[in-house]
């Protein structure tokens, strides 16, 4: 489905993504999992549109959208939920719904999507009144998935969805995606938390210096001597 | 003496509301796009011109030609959007102001310049069959004219309201301002998000320009003195708030007025940048603007 063919891209004159190649297939949830400054969102940001690659290509679902702005790439169906949410604090929570779905293709869709969210997180729809900039940082993490999903992703990209918030919260959440991914929609979620993200995940990704150093099936990472001395504190 | 210290009120609250209507085109621009552009009075002094030829040639209406004023508007805007603003517009914030005041305060010279070639420096008004007209209330003179001026910045304040708060284009407007990365993150192109607000605030410059033609005069170099109210206004009402940066306009009226009368006329211009400055040490966020701001 998307397809991240060997990129490379540059902040200014310094290069932040080596060749980096990756693969979501679809119905699948792909983890991209690294250290802080590794690259990752980096990556989102070059699949999203919001920064130009120098090399490489990037397809989704075999159109090529290496060249194409944020806003027609999410018109053809890839979401991101940005790092920390980046919910619309000044507006209340049912217009930050509404805006997910401004697209051409989504709004048609409006009130099905709406209720597809509330029957995910039935706290949004308690609060869809209130400002968003007084939601808890737990509900802001769900408007914000709540928003994307309501632009009918075909692919929803995760930035930390678990940065913030408290370790219940953190496997809640968690369970939320799952069951996200369950409902047809693939996933590509991009963690610090290695250890949730590669339970979870059916593969991942490891990044580190703008390229990408290992790949496995989820659990299998989890057991890579490599991974377990770098991310899980554990001394091989 | 009453009597005159409530018609200098009336007549300060009623050019009030023009340098509100013209300051809330300027901050509609800068609270969306963070373009900060000082020829905003040049735009409005092309407004004033339009209405005054559009009556001069083909006998129009001012009140009447506004579309016409206002589409006019529009064209020069979308030029000198595409020409000159549309490449600072994705500058780091700080270099977007720095950028736009040199090339604002260019265009400021060319635009005031070519309306002083088309159109000499003569000092031009509208004078229709109702311009001396005005109703009395109480002894106190409302000349029709600056009336429909007031009555017109709250229609345009109004319709921009609901247009923002209602509407599908306008809560994409209000979700740039906050975020553009989460905007265009949910599809939003922020691109044409930012040309429609450069687009709004030339329109609303225009219907500004059109009204001081009807009640005071226009002329070539009359550009930097709204664009400089419009900056005090802005910063009196705070940004992001254009109730407030309307009220803040008519404040500035009336405080213009009340110093001429009582103090001294040659102390009429001082008194807003006085202000101005007050407001800035002591309340930077604005009268009405809240405290802290959002980056």
């Amino acid at each position: 489905m998307l397809k991240v063919n060997d990129i490379n891209a540059f902040y200014g004159d310094l290069q932040a993504l080596w060749g980096i190649s990756l693969q979501v297939d679809e119905g699948e949830l792909v983890a991209l999992i690294g250290p802080n400054g590794a690259g990752k969102t980096t990556t989102l940001k070059v699949i999203t549109g919001l920064l130009k690659l120098a090399t490489g290509s990037i397809e989704f679902l075999d159109n090529d959208i290496s060249k194409a702005t944020a806003h027609k790439i999410v018109e053809m169906g890839i979401s991101q939920v940005p790092e920390g949410g980046r919910v619309f604090a000044g507006m209340s929570v049912l217009e930050n719904l509404e805006l997910g779905a401004f697209v051409p293709e989504a709004r048609p869709f409006k009130d099905e999507s709406l209720e597809r969210v509330y029957k995910i997180f039935p706290r949004l729809e308690e609060r869809q009144s209130q400002l968003a900039g007084t939601l808890s940082g737990g509900e802001r993490q769900m408007l914000a998935i709540g928003r994307a999903l309501m632009t009918k992703p075909k692919l929803l990209i995760l930035d930390e969805p678990s940065f913030g918030l408290a370790p219940i919260l953190v496997q809640q959440m968690f369970e939320m995606i799952e069951e996200i991914n369950k409902q047809g929609v693939t996933v590509l979620l991009v963690e610090q938390n290695v250890r949730a993200a590669c339970e979870l995940a059916q593969r991942a990704y490891v990044i580190e210096n703008g390229q990408i150093v290992g790949e496995g099936q989820g659990d299998d990472l989890l057991s890579f001597e490599a991974i377990r001395s770098a991310y899980l504190g554990e001394k091989g | 003496m009453v009597e005159a210290v409530v018609q200098n009120l009336v007549f300060g609250i009623l050019l009030g509301a023009l340098y509100g209507l013209a300051a809330v085109g300027i901050a509609m621009v800068f609270g969306v796009t963070k373009l900060l552009n000082v020829a905003h009075g040049e735009l409005l002094m092309f407004g004033g011109y339009a209405s005054f030829w559009l009556f001069k040639l083909l006998d129009l209406d001012p009140f009447l030609s506004l579309p016409l004023t206002i589409i006019f508007l529009l064209l020069i805007g979308a030029v000198l959007y595409q020409l000159l603003f549309v490449r600072m517009v994705k500058m780091p914030e700080e270099e977007k102001i720095k950028n736009t005041m040199l090339v604002g305060f260019g265009l400021t010279l060319i635009l005031s310049n070519t309306a002083l070639l088309l159109w000499t420096a003569d000092d031009r008004s509208i004078t229709t069959s109702y311009s001396g007209a005005a109703f009395t209330i109480l002894g106190i003179r409302f000349p029709y004219v600056r009336v429909a001026g007031l009555v017109i910045s709250l229609i345009c304040l109004f319709a921009l309201q609901q247009f923002l708060r209602r509407t599908y284009t306008g809560k994409a407007i209000r979700a740039t301002v906050e975020d553009w990365e989460a905007a265009s993150a949910v599809g939003i192109d922020v691109h044409k998000v930012y040309l429609l607000s450069f687009l709004i605030g030339t329109a609303l410059a225009g219907v500004a320009g059109a009204m001081v033609s009807v009640s005071f005069t226009i002329e070539p170099a009359m550009g930097m003195h709204w664009t400089l109210k419009s900056l005090i206004v802005m910063v009196l009402g705070g940004v992001g708030n254009f109730m407030g940066t309307f009220v803040g306009g008519i404040l500035l009226g009336a405080t213009e007025s009340a110093t001429a009368f009582f103090i001294s006329g040659n102390y009429r211009q001082v008194v807003g940048l006085v202000l101005f400055l007050l407001i800035l040490i002591f309340r930077p966020q604005g009268l009405f603007g809240a405290k802290g701001g959002k980056q």
